[in-house]
């Protein structure tokens, strides 16, 4: 089956992220496809690369990023919305020289776009699965 | 492309939490891919759609009108539990009198918004291909 994932919480504060990077993990060792994750509200800040939790925990940008989740045209579809990530402070390199604002926090497993690929996601998987508080 | 139904679930009310707005801005942005969409307010978010909202005294975004916009986008099946508003003292007539007009019928201008019991709205939404909860 094709899914589709929306995440809407952030790291650690929700286990949210948790359970839907389970529910990823699961379904790809069990033969499925997942076409996309979709990053909104505060689930933007699950690609901060400058995430750093005590060692004894998990650690879970670094979770996502393993899934290696990506389209035919090798780019990442861990796909982050374009609003909810500037309003909190969540930049790639582009978006960073755009507003002039010296670094940026994107994770490379990640990548930046708009919601229309949230709806775009709803319309060609079989199943999306949203995980929320 | 295919069209599916579309139905976005709002649970919490329009101050408080970020929800409510980036629910709004979701369904504003799907209505560029002509799906067939429909709106729910349930629990907390039957609070979204009530006349009068105003925001100077917090210092928020008063983003309450933009609902009167959907009718213009196609948007035009919001449904609202019944229970919902009781139990939290609120009637149709505390809602914002949302419309849109009908093409299929001499551009009549009628209401948007349906309020439905809990059990209409459980057999609405097994009827959705996706439902987004915010």
């Amino acid at each position: 089956m094709k899914f589709a994932i929306q995440v809407n919480e952030g790291p650690y504060q929700h286990q949210a992220s948790d359970s839907a990077f389970q529910f990823a993990k699961a379904a790809i060792e069990n033969g499925h496809e997942i076409m996309r994750v979709f990053f909104y509200h505060d689930g933007v800040n699950n690609a901060s690369r400058f995430t750093l939790p005590p060692q004894d925990d998990r650690h879970v940008v670094n979770n996502w990023a393993s899934l290696d989740i990506k389209n035919a045209d090798g780019e990442p579809e861990l796909v982050v919305c374009v609003a909810a990530a500037l309003r909190r402070g969540m930049l790639d390199e582009s978006e960073a020289t755009k507003n002039s604002i010296e670094g940026n926090n994107l994770h490379p497993a990640f990548r930046i776009s708009g919601l229309g690929q949230l709806i775009e996601a709803g319309i060609q998987s079989d199943r999306l699965v949203v995980f929320g508080d | 492309m295919a069209t599916k139904k579309f139905m976005y679930l709002n649970r919490r009310s329009s101050f408080g939490t970020v929800y409510a707005i980036e629910s709004l801005e979701v369904v504003l942005i799907a209505a560029a891919f002509e799906q067939d969409v429909s709106l729910a307010f349930m629990d907390d978010g039957v609070y979204q759609i009530v006349e009068g909202q105003e925001t100077d005294g917090i210092g928020m975004k008063n983003f309450s009108k933009t609902f009167h916009a959907l009718g213009d986008y196609d948007i035009n099946k919001l449904y609202v539990s019944k229970e919902s508003l009781e139990e939290r003292g609120l009637s149709e007539s505390d809602l914002m009198p949302l419309v849109y007009e009908d093409e299929d019928d001499d551009w009549e201008e009628k209401p948007s918004v349906k309020v439905v019991t809990n059990d209409e709205l459980k057999a609405i939404m097994s009827e959705q291909d996706v439902c987004l909860s915010f």
